[in-house]
């Protein structure tokens, strides 16, 4: 089977209302899942208190490693540039002329954090695939259209192949499907 | 007493009479120091002038800032930024005291001084007391009609809801922002530059201009997490995320201007351009200089960048309140090497917490008093 060789993603339940998907989502938290997700045609009020609520944003901490390597990088490619492989005599400065290297260590800087920032968001969006996992469930397209989904993800501390399956199809869900990642 | 539509700290009124009593004790004791040593009182003097009319200067910016981008962060610090424009015409009145200290200050301001030095001959068809007294006279005039025009029209505009005001505001402000730009650039080079009249550097005034708008931003958060707590707890963390980010741009404004001058100084290494950063940058002023990269930038810098300190009120508190601190120390370092003998004196204390009570009595008056108008 295609299924044995792929990690599962989660658990996505198929809704027929905003309501129902509404309350679903109340009942998940209640539950205490952290990483649940839905999708919907259009913007629900009240939903964002439900889900994706305490999810752990990675970017920033990317941009703050890439800004200091960047920086790192610059001024110490210049201190070695300058001083170390090519000593040279400017105007009888010293060779560590640390005020002339800061606008460089300050591009590269920037530079830095831009490029990390960038890429490690693309990479956290699972670059590689160029598709979200739930796209691989056919009827998902209607998400777009009259229906509403709700996910809960396998990295949820909670989650549980057979338990949350149970739980999805206690509320009243069109159907429950499982996801993989592929 | 507490009333409904009041968010006011029931104690502004004795923080108020504190203030007064505070700087017109400290303004005595300098007093009793102008008779001991003039030429230390005027010093002293001028860098508390200088302080405090920065700020004010800086919060008139920020005000005009405000009704030019329309963000809705200006909204929570209208009240302080209005208090505080207000308050100068009380600087110019405070500003007579440096009038009368010219001579003892400013070199180019001593007769035998000029007869001595071809350089300051040359430059004083610029640099006389007439015509710098005259400049001053300018510079206070148009700052006040703006101050008093942004005010009077906001007033109006809340009372009778006349869109035609809030036009009138956004174009005053535009045009302010620069003319406002343009005599805080000369009126810190009449103030403090000519201190040292033979030097000179373009970036200068834009290191001001940052930092007093950074003053002002500060002052004004401070004001309102201070004076009106039940305000600022009603306003959503967000707003305050943006303060704390436009804290953290003029902070980097600052840095940027300020490393721009010594940059360029340090490559060209030319003997008129360096004898300014040379007092400042050995022993204990060198000591400052360093203090001022880490603390006036890198702390500030790092911390700001945090989102859950900018969302914190009592942690952003904390940060403007250290921030005021050092522009203070920034403006020793400006001012106190020029002078021969470049050590602190008690006068510099005694002479911002006088200038400094006065000042803080009329705005906090003002702010009360501007409780009555919904913001």
């Amino acid at each position: 089977m295609e299924e044995q060789r792929t990690k599962l993603y989660g658990l996505i339940a198929e809704f027929e209302n905003a309501e129902t998907l509404l309350d679903a989502s109340r009942r998940a938290q209640e539950a205490g899942f952290v990483e649940i997700q839905a999708y919907t045609p259009f913007p629900i009020d009240g939903l964002s208190e439900f889900v994706n609520v305490r999810r752990k944003n990675w970017v920033p901490v990317i941009v703050l490693i890439g800004g200091i390597f960047g920086g790192l990088t610059g001024f110490l490619m210049q201190w070695y540039a300058a001083g170390v492989s090519y000593p040279i005599n400017v105007g009888g400065r010293p060779l560590f002329s640390w005020p002339s290297f800061i606008p460089i260590t300050f591009e590269l800087t920037v530079l830095g954090g831009a490029l990390f920032g960038a890429f490690g968001m693309l990479i956290l969006n699972g670059l590689p695939r160029l598709f979200h996992p739930v796209f691989t469930m056919p009827q998902f397209r209607s998400a777009t259209n009259d229906r509403f989904f709700l996910c809960v993800q396998s990295t949820d501390e909670k989650f549980d192949p057979l338990e949350t399956r149970k739980f999805l199809e206690d509320l009243e869900p069109v159907e429950v499907a499982a996801v993989f990642e592929s | 007493m507490r009333t409904e539509t009041s968010y006011n700290l029931p104690d502004v009124r004795r923080w108020r009479n504190v203030s007064i009593v505070v700087g017109i004790v400290a303004l005595l004791a300098c007093l009793a120091g102008l008779v001991s040593m003039p030429v230390q009182f005027f010093r002293s003097y001028l860098l508390a002038f200088v302080f405090w009319t920065g700020l004010t200067v800086g919060c008139l910016g920020v005000l005009m800032m405000q009704y030019v981008t329309g963000g809705r962060w200006g909204k929570i610090l209208q009240r302080p930024l209005e208090a505080a424009s207000l308050t100068l015409p009380l600087l110019a009145v405070l500003f007579a005291p440096v009038l009368l200290g010219l001579p003892l200050l400013y070199i180019w301001a001593d007769p035998a001084a000029v007869a001595a030095d071809p350089r300051l001959q040359a430059k004083h068809i610029y640099l006389n007391i007439p015509f710098f007294v005259a400049r001053q006279l300018v510079y206070f005039a148009v700052l006040i009609i703006f101050a008093w025009l942004l005010t009077s029209w906001a007033a109006k505009w809340k009372t009778i809801e006349d869109p035609r005001y809030q036009w009138r505001l956004e174009h005053l402000s535009g045009a302010g922002m620069f003319v406002t730009a343009v005599i805080l650039s000369l009126a810190m080079i009449d103030w403090v530059m000519t201190l040292e009249p033979h030097w000179y550097s373009t970036i200068y005034a834009a290191v001001f201009i940052a930092g007093e708008m950074l003053a002002g931003f500060a002052f004004s958060i401070a004001a309102v997490l201070l004076l009106s707590p039940r305000f600022a707890e009603s306003i959503d963390p967000k707003r305050f995320r943006d303060l704390g980010n436009l804290l953290l741009t003029f902070v980097m404004l600052w840095a940027y201007c300020a490393f721009s001058q010594f940059l360029l100084i340090w490559s060209g290494n030319l003997r008129e351009e360096i004898t300014w950063y040379l007092p400042r940058t050995v022993g204990a002023w060198g000591i400052i200089a360093l203090a001022l990269v880490v603390f006036h930038f890198f702390v500030p810098f790092f911390l700001l960048l945090s989102r859950d300190l900018k969302e914190n009120r009592k942690a952003l508190l904390l940060l403007v309140l250290f921030l005021l601190l050092m522009r203070f120390v920034d403006i020793c370092w400006l001012i106190k090497p020029a002078f021969a003998p470049s050590v602190v004196n008690w006068m510099d204390f005694a002479a911002t917490v006088g200038v400094g009570g006065l000042w803080l009595a009329l705005f906090l008056w003002i702010y009360e008093r501007n409780d009555q108008r919904k913001y």
